[in-house]
């Protein structure tokens, strides 16, 4: 603040909060969605914008599924969240993983063919899932990974982003701890478990946050991989209540969003602080 | 930059590259090598025999209209969620930057549709706009305007255009708080002595400082628009009406999974490669890394 202008700053406010409130909007919707019936959202006209009264109703049936209101069986999105889960928690685990001992492999050692590995990594960068669907598609039906955990995450796994961002931090580590390392007799092992490791804490924290979001968010790749009803991630589940406007119970559909919601959201708030830091970070 | 002291070892960095090496030549090099391998051969109807054609599926791509269409589709597309999510964005943390009082709280509350999935935000904007049912059809109907998004092209591109938009927000926002926050206070208060009100020194201090990141977050949000909208798409209106709104990353899950056209799709991803290759070069060559003052 230069100088004082109330008038400008009373504006500022105003404009923020309604841009909060746009943002907001959507998502107020969906909750009052959630608390009506099927029958009152497809013979409203409009939606009322207040929550109604089948909160309770409406959720149970999300989660543990059951017969709709215009018949059919619900899948329930209990073990989609599982599902969900899992295959977040293994992508964040596994990138994060991979990309620490490559990282120390490339920093802390010289061996033949070490650039080449790193440009290789740099390269994987430039090929986003999206443009190879159908090759990487073939791959995992060849390895019989179709339906499994497995074939939901570890094509996932590699990453370019999260090697880099630890490259960046192990070059910042001061060469002193190394050679104080080995005087004490510590192997590489040894120093990367007890120095690296709680040094990188933050850069853990904020690279987690982020993975477990991209992890839980996947939408395109469980669509080719999955095919079974018990191994359908929440996302997906959502489009597949979606049938088509006339027969779709839009309470249950609006539900299953805001549980699809919740946890990545969660996380988000929660470690506000490292996932800021992370992201602003890790992309420059 | 390189460790002057550093760890001897013949196998064990090997060892600790092994595991996404493995990941990266399988689920990666592999793929990509068989898209290449794969755009220059041909399938008979039967998937019975296989021939090399050399570039007929690139020149039967570019000789088709809808591949052509749907290349315009996309630079549409990216152009405006680019445009209207930078604007947006910049707009608001341009504003919670100025009020000292209650940042942090503006920001918490911005942050978290980063946390929605494309395929939930897609979900969510068509129901506020659907024809029959949705809130905001609903409101536009009463000031007269006809909203239906499974009729009319533009209505289709527009919802996907706010649905994208709004999921990006968060990211956008962080950056140019960032951005803003960096660019030192003692400048802004020359100009304020110097005369200059809040208006100008935006347009003549403030702005230009910021172009790296406006331009780092140009070339992401174009990145985002290309590959990370198919979910929004798929969800709200699944390339609809027509092939209105099938931006190239729909077209190619369209063609290869459900046309079946193994040597059209794999030329599409090649393509779509090289795009991605441009792509990351421009951000590396010509972005600076941090704003320099």
């Amino acid at each position: 603040m230069v100088e004082r202008r109330p008038v400008l700053t009373a504006l500022s406010h105003l404009v923020l909060v309604l841009g909060v409130l746009i943002v907001a909007f959507p998502v107020w919707v969906t909750f009052v969605a959630s608390t009506h019936s099927a029958e009152q959202i497809a013979q409203s006209r409009p939606l009322s914008l207040l929550p109604g009264t089948h909160f309770l109703d409406t959720y149970a049936r999300a989660l543990f599924g059951g017969m709709g209101e215009y018949g059919g069986m619900k899948a329930p999105v209990g073990r989609m969240m599982w599902v969900s889960f899992v295959s977040a928690m293994i992508i964040a685990v596994g990138k994060i993983t991979i990309s620490l001992l490559s990282a120390f492999a490339v920093v802390y050692f010289r061996f033949p063919l070490r650039q080449l590995c790193f440009w290789m990594i740099f390269v994987t960068l430039m090929l986003p899932v999206e443009v190879r669907i159908g090759p990487t598609y073939e791959v995992v039906s060849q390895l019989h990974l179709l339906n499994s955990y497995a074939g939901l995450t570890v094509p996932l796994i590699a990453s370019a982003t999260a090697t880099f961002l630890f490259r960046q931090f192990f070059l910042t580590v001061p060469d002193e701890l190394v050679e104080a390392a080995r005087i004490d007799g510590a192997g590489p092992m040894r120093f990367f478990k007890d120095v690296l490791l709680p040094l990188s804490r933050t850069s853990i924290a904020a690279l987690f946050v982020i993975q477990f979001i991209y992890g839980w968010n996947q939408y395109l790749w469980p669509l080719l991989v999955t095919t079974t009803e018990d191994m359908t991630p929440v996302v997906m589940g959502i489009k597949r209540l979606v049938a088509g406007e006339a027969y779709t119970e839009w309470n249950v559909v609006m539900a299953t969003a805001l549980l699809a919601m919740l946890p990545p959201a969660l996380v988000v708030l929660l470690m506000q602080k490292w996932f800021v830091k992370g992201l602003v970070d890790s992309e420059k | 930059m390189e460790k002057r002291v550093r760890f001897r070892s013949r196998w064990l960095p090997w060892a600790l590259i092994a595991p996404q090496m493995a990941v990266v030549l399988v689920f990666f090099f592999w793929p990509a090598a068989q898209a290449l391998y794969q755009s220059v051969l041909s399938q008979d109807a039967f998937g019975l025999s296989v021939e090399y054609v050399g570039a007929a599926n690139f020149e039967r791509l570019f000789a088709d209209e809808g591949y052509l269409q749907s290349f315009k589709t996309t630079a549409l597309f990216s152009l405006l969620v680019a445009v209207c999510g930078l604007a947006f964005a910049l707009l608001l943390a341009v504003l919670a930057d100025r009020v000292v009082r209650g940042a942090a709280v503006y920001k918490t509350l911005l942050i978290w549709p980063y946390a929605v999935a494309p395929a939930v935000a897609g979900v969510l904007w068509m129901f506020l706009f659907a024809p029959s049912i949705g809130v905001v059809s609903h409101a536009l109907g009463q000031l007269g305007i006809q909203w239906n998004h499974l009729l009319d092209a533009g209505d289709a591109m527009a919802l996907i255009v706010i649905a994208a938009v709004w999921k990006q927000i968060s990211y956008n926002f962080l950056f140019f708080l960032a951005g803003l926050q960096s660019i030192p206070r003692s400048l802004i208060e020359a100009a304020a002595i110097d005369g200059a009100r809040p208006w100008r020194r935006f347009w003549t201090i403030v702005f230009p400082l910021l172009s790296p990141t406006t331009f780092f977050l140009l070339v992401i949000n174009v990145v985002y628009a290309f590959f990370d909208t198919f979910a929004i798409v798929d969800a709200a209106t699944q390339g609809g009406p027509g092939k209105d709104t099938a931006i190239l990353v729909y077209k190619l899950y369209h063609d290869g999974f459900k046309a079946m056209d193994m040597g059209g799709s794999a030329a599409q991803s090649v393509i779509l490669m090289l795009i991605v290759v441009v792509l990351t070069v421009l951000q590396f060559r010509y972005v600076e890394r941090r704003v320099q003052y």
